[in-house]
């Protein structure tokens, strides 16, 4: 009840609802962080060794991050390859346009 | 009002036993990760609040090197040996402790103003945390700010956590941050106990500035956190006044902090209160012509 007459009279984009809205964002982004499995920098690792078979890759090239929202995590495999190398067991490296 | 009879009659004529013999000794840490949110002062105003309730309550200053756990609790001068001389085994801990002039059940234990911030070993730590449970019934930790050496030694022996929190962006975010260390790094979390019990404080509140949109209500804090809440401290002159003369916060009967503080401790304890100073505060005709009263 109280909060509804506070919602009433409260202008609706109080400096305190701004920064409940903002706390909320960052700490859902922090937590997930914080929980974040210990198994990504090894599937990181062994995603590298994988394409680096067929493209020549270095560290930097691949990002591997978790992310929660609501209900939904989704495991975001970011590699990047324009200008690599290809590796081609036959014939002459090409590059790689992607 | 009920809170001053209760101080009253709960005051035990004798000094307490302790708990180390049943066992039952409590280590509460007063935490926040943020600095500047009254840890110093909750830690003294809990301490005492606990004493006059009759248990027999140690509190220790963590923070080595910036000591000022004495002043607030107003027995700078009688420091002679400290928390680190204790570990060091440089003196014995009765020769450190500290017993208060205001009640029989209340001791303090100073640091130390060494720079050696790594000083306080965990090996040593653990030892004289075991000594003081066979002498008292609370331990309380006034932990030092930030996420360092001595904030997690602070926390963790921890079975209570008292998390000071400012309706305030900043400290309700390092608020999270250390309710996350508690339960990972705490002594309970590395051997599987049952986690450290977190309680919400939230200090310097302003029921007026809320109620005009300026400020985090405590719905919006508790909301956020998720943690039970132990109380609110209403922003109270009577704070600064109490640390100016070195006194808790809670000797002090007109004081709406000191009362709130009263009203945590009983609510610690187990009982139902209800929350005080958390609406604004209505001022009265005669006051609002005479000003401040």
């Amino acid at each position: 009840m109280a909060g509804f007459f506070r919602s009433l009279f409260q202008p609706r984009h109080s400096s305190a609802s701004i920064a409940k809205e903002r706390l909320k964002i960052v700490l859902a982004h922090e937590r997930a962080g914080r929980n974040a499995p210990d198994f990504l920098p090894m599937l990181q690792k062994e995603l590298l060794a994988v394409v680096g078979r067929y493209v020549e890759m270095s560290d930097d090239m691949i990002r591997v991050t978790l992310a929660n929202s609501g209900d939904i995590s989704s495991l975001e495999i970011n590699i990047e390859i324009e200008g690599a190398k290809l590796k081609t067991p036959s014939g002459p490296a090409l590059n790689a346009a992607v | 009002m009920a809170a001053e009879t209760d101080l009253k009659k709960d005051a035990p004529i004798g000094p307490a036993k302790a708990g180390g013999e049943a066992g039952l000794a409590k280590v509460i840490v007063i935490t926040s990760g943020k600095g500047g949110v009254g840890k110093t002062t909750t830690s003294a105003a809990f301490a005492a609040g606990l004493a006059l309730r009759g248990h027999k309550t140690v509190v220790i200053d963590f923070d080595v090197g910036l000591r000022n756990l004495d002043l607030v609790m107003g027995c700078e001068r009688r420091v002679v040996f400290d928390f680190i001389n204790v570990i060091n085994g440089d003196a014995n801990l009765n020769q450190a402790l500290i017993k208060d002039k205001r009640h029989d059940n209340l001791f303090i234990f100073p640091t130390s103003q060494t720079r050696d911030k790594n000083a306080l070993k965990r090996e040593g730590v653990e030892r004289v945390m075991e000594e003081l449970k066979q002498q008292f019934e609370y331990i309380i930790c006034d932990s030092p700010a930030g996420i360092e050496h001595g904030a997690i030694t602070a926390l963790y022996f921890a079975d209570s956590a008292i998390i000071v929190t400012n309706p305030e962006v900043s400290s309700v975010r390092d608020s999270d941050r250390i309710i996350g260390i508690l339960a990972s790094r705490s002594r309970r979390a590395e051997r599987n106990e049952p986690p450290v019990d977190v309680h919400l404080l939230l200090t310097r509140y302003d029921p007026a500035r809320v109620a005009k949109g300026e400020m985090l209500a405590v719905e919006d804090v508790k909301e956020i956190l998720s943690i039970p809440l132990l109380g609110v401290i209403p922003e109270s002159e009577s704070v600064l006044r109490a640390s100016n003369t070195g006194t808790p916060v809670v000797f002090d009967e007109n004081s709406p902090a000191g009362r709130a503080y009263v009203d945590a401790v009983a609510r610690f304890l187990g009982e139902q209160r209800e929350m005080r100073f958390v609406q604004p505060e209505r001022r009265s005709f005669f006051k609002a012509i005479f000003g401040r009263a």
